[in-house]
């Protein structure tokens, strides 16, 4: 029983395991970059034919990234992460923690790099030196009194070993992020005409609409263009809106969203109308009103006894690309009619008589919000950093240890420094050089 | 003088430095390459400065963007990357050999930029989604990455050139070439390196997305196959911490990396659509 369960243990904690695993994520993942994904059932069929399509469907290629199959192949690789972690951990940990002073003197004659000196002094005197030596090398020494002699340890990096199983453990942190946010966290758009409030999210895939307990307000959505006529920046003026009280004003950009209450929207789309806003204020009693004017048609403002008429009757290109000058027919009915000039998203002036007007007007858009709540992304940025440590630690730092064991041979003092280096033993083999000549000309001075 | 000058000559002088360098080898003129490192370092300030200057003409154009927002700008900027990293590289082992599989890339990768079809050479401004801070950081990390997977590829064939010569005519040309067990050696730790890199670039990417779009991770076939990249070569260290492979095993699978991170950098951008379509502009 007991063999059978540790066989199985170490079918999951093997690396023959890990290395399949990955080689099956790397070959499968293919699949999903050359078969188009989450497309309509019929796109299938008429790319790849009824028969191909239906074995797309049973092996869920269509959404393969989402499949049971390949979840299936990261809960193993997790699954091999972990039991493997298990397995290995505690006999590392011993190494980490490990009292080396205890080390058995035997090894230390055995070790690659070693050398030995014979110094004319007491192994106590010879001892203090050698401390000396090595402190003056970086290297901070602990020492005991062992058979025969003094044993000095000295180490850097035992840390360095868990650098792997962090890195390990990375990856268990970014899937466990990962699952909280697929669990508790959505994906939706919502389109928010200007200078009306939304607070409905649409959720992607299923379209489903999903009630925010607040809203938001889109004051102004403002599209630049550069010189080519490239679009240069999307921008939307919005406002939190608690039951109906502004609380927060900010402006978005692509790549500078919105944060509040968990929520983040991001600047996604636009939509335009073919429609304009016009504010139009009377100066001198300094009334005003907003329309939303579609081009072509009249629009009329009853104010205190004149009729007030206006529309939108012409359109012309300006130098600056992508910005349009549009010519407005304007009556208050005190003599002939105005027409004037106004550049999309200006504000003219239109003296009539005694009445003195001001006319604004701006192309109408609605601006497309990308919603989405992840409250996983904080661990999956956990695990980044963990990551980039672990890596750090497990190919950049190695584990070095120096013993120095000074004892007493037919009465006169032997030096024996040893050392060994987990990885990267050609540095080492310098760094140990250079400790040791500097040992070896304080003993003679 | 302007920023495409600069670059065209630094492509010239790359393709000078690739052929004293391969000359040096199989000539076994070990004085020549001295000449290598001397062209190889003039070309590289040069192209420092051309990317530089191509930077500052972004400015007086009025857009003002670091030269790495298309698929003309990240060639010359993977040449740069393969350059810095093999001038390290060089003074670090202290051998010129290396040059002649390693500068090879940077001259085809500027060769294609300055010739390729459908490259375009002008500076355009960005797209809002590219206008972040991020970009420096994602494309920076990434091509340390790519430079250093080059370089561990030149290596690989470098290792299996020398481990299967058998006649006697191309085993003195060989002798010349480090020990095998140093060329191992090599490759394995620009394979650590790259792969710190890599991890780094899909990180600061994975932040990117986030932050402009937010969702971390899409599948988009860029990111998958940064990703396929990234099981290979975690696959390959796997292979050589705890089951020892090295040798040709290594050496091939430093050749089969690479050439998962070319269809990462080149086959998503022409033969798959995604975000990163910035190859097919």
């Amino acid at each position: 029983m007991s063999k059978n369960k540790n066989s199985f243990i170490d079918f999951f904690a093997s690396v023959k395991l890990a290395l399949f695993v990955l080689f099956f994520l790397a070959v499968s993942s293919i699949i999903g970059t050359v078969i188009p994904q989450k497309k309509p059932p019929e796109a299938y069929i008429e790319l790849y034919g009824d028969n191909m399509a239906k074995l797309f469907q049973v092996l869920d290629i269509p959404d393969m990234y989402n499949s049971w199959w390949f979840i299936l192949l990261l809960g193993l690789l997790c699954l091999n992460l972990i039991v493997c972690t298990i397995k290995r951990l505690p006999n590392v940990w011993r190494m980490v923690t490990l009292d080396n002073l205890t080390t058995d003197l035997s090894r230390l004659g055995k070790m690659k790099e070693r050398k030995t000196y014979h110094p004319s002094g007491s192994i106590n005197e010879a001892a203090s030196q050698v401390k000396n030596s090595m402190t003056s090398c970086g290297w901070k020494s602990s020492e005991t009194e062992r058979e025969g002699g003094i044993l000095l340890f000295a180490q850097t990096g035992p840390w360095s070993r868990l650098g792997v199983y962090v890195v390990h453990a990375s990856i268990i942190v970014i899937f466990i992020g990962a699952m909280i946010g697929s669990y508790f966290g959505y994906k939706g758009s919502m389109m928010i005409p200007e200078t009306t409030s939304k607070d409905t999210i649409f959720e992607f895939g299923t379209g489903k609409p999903l009630k925010l307990d607040f809203s938001i307000l889109c004051e102004r959505f403002i599209l630049t263009r550069y010189d080519t006529g490239a679009p240069k920046e999307f921008l939307s003026d919005l406002v939190v809106l608690e039951q109906g009280k502004e609380v927060l004003r900010r402006s978005i950009e692509v790549n500078d969203p919105l944060h509040y209450k968990g929520h983040t929207f991001y600047q996604s789309s636009y939509e335009p109308y073919n429609k304009f806003l016009v504010t139009l204020t009377n100066n001198n009693t300094a009334q005003s009103e907003r329309f939303l004017a579609e081009p072509g048609k009249e629009v009329k403002w009853k104010m205190g006894q004149s009729d007030i008429t206006y529309g939108i009757i012409n359109r012309q290109a300006t130098n600056e690309p992508g910005v349009l000058n549009y010519k407005i027919w304007f009556d208050d009915e005190s003599g002939e009619p105005s027409t004037f000039w106004i550049l999309d998203g200006g504000s003219v002036s239109v003296p009539r008589g005694d009445t003195d007007y001001t006319f604004t007007l701006k192309e109408f858009f609605a601006t497309g919000l990308q919603v989405t709540k992840d409250p996983g992304v904080w661990y999956v940025y956990i695990g980044c950093i963990l990551m980039l440590l672990g890596l750090t630690a497990a190919f950049f730092v190695s584990h070095r240890r120096i013993w120095v064991f000074i004892s007493n041979e037919d009465g006169k003092s032997q030096v024996l420094v040893s050392g060994t280096s987990n990885k990267n033993s050609l540095a080492f083999e310098k760094t140990f050089e250079k400790l040791t000549n500097k040992i070896d000309s304080d003993l003679s001075a | 003088m302007t920023s495409s000058q600069l670059l065209g000559i630094s492509t010239l002088g790359y393709l000078l430095a690739s052929a004293v360098y391969i000359a040096t080898f199989i000539f076994k003129t070990k004085k020549s390459g001295i000449i290598g490192t001397f062209i190889i370092l003039l070309t590289f300030v040069i192209q420092t400065v051309g990317i530089g200057l191509r930077w500052y003409e972004s400015y007086e154009m009025g857009y003002g963007h670091a030269p790495m927002s298309n698929m003309y700008e990240s060639l010359v900027f993977f040449s740069w990357s393969i350059i810095i990293f093999y001038i390290l590289l060089e003074m670090k082992f202290k051998n010129r050999l290396l040059g002649a599989f390693a500068v090879p890339f940077a001259f085809v990768s500027m060769a294609y930029a300055s010739f390729g079809k459908g490259i375009n050479q002008e500076i355009n401004p960005l797209i809002p989604a590219l206008q972040s801070n991020w970009l420096i950081a994602h494309v920076v990390t990434c091509f340390i990455g790519y430079a250093a997977f080059a370089v561990a590829c030149g290596l690989g064939i470098m290792y299996l050139m020398k481990a299967t010569s058998d006649n006697k005519s191309t085993e003195s040309l060989m002798s010349t070439l480090p020990d095998l067990k140093v060329i191992d050696d090599i490759t394995h730790k620009t394979i650590i390196f790259g792969f710190l890199w890599l991890t780094g670039g899909i990180i600061t990417g994975a932040v990117w997305a986030n932050s402009a779009w937010g969702t971390y991770w899409s599948w988009d076939p860029k990111e998958t196959w940064s990703l396929i990249t990234w099981f290979i070569y975690a696959a390959t260290l796997h292979a050589r911490f705890t089951r020892g492979w090295q040798g040709k095993r290594i050496a091939w699978l430093a050749i089969i990396g690479f050439f998962a991170v070319m269809f990462t950098y080149f086959g998503v951008n022409f033969l798959l659509s995604g975000l990163h379509s910035y190859g097919s502009s």
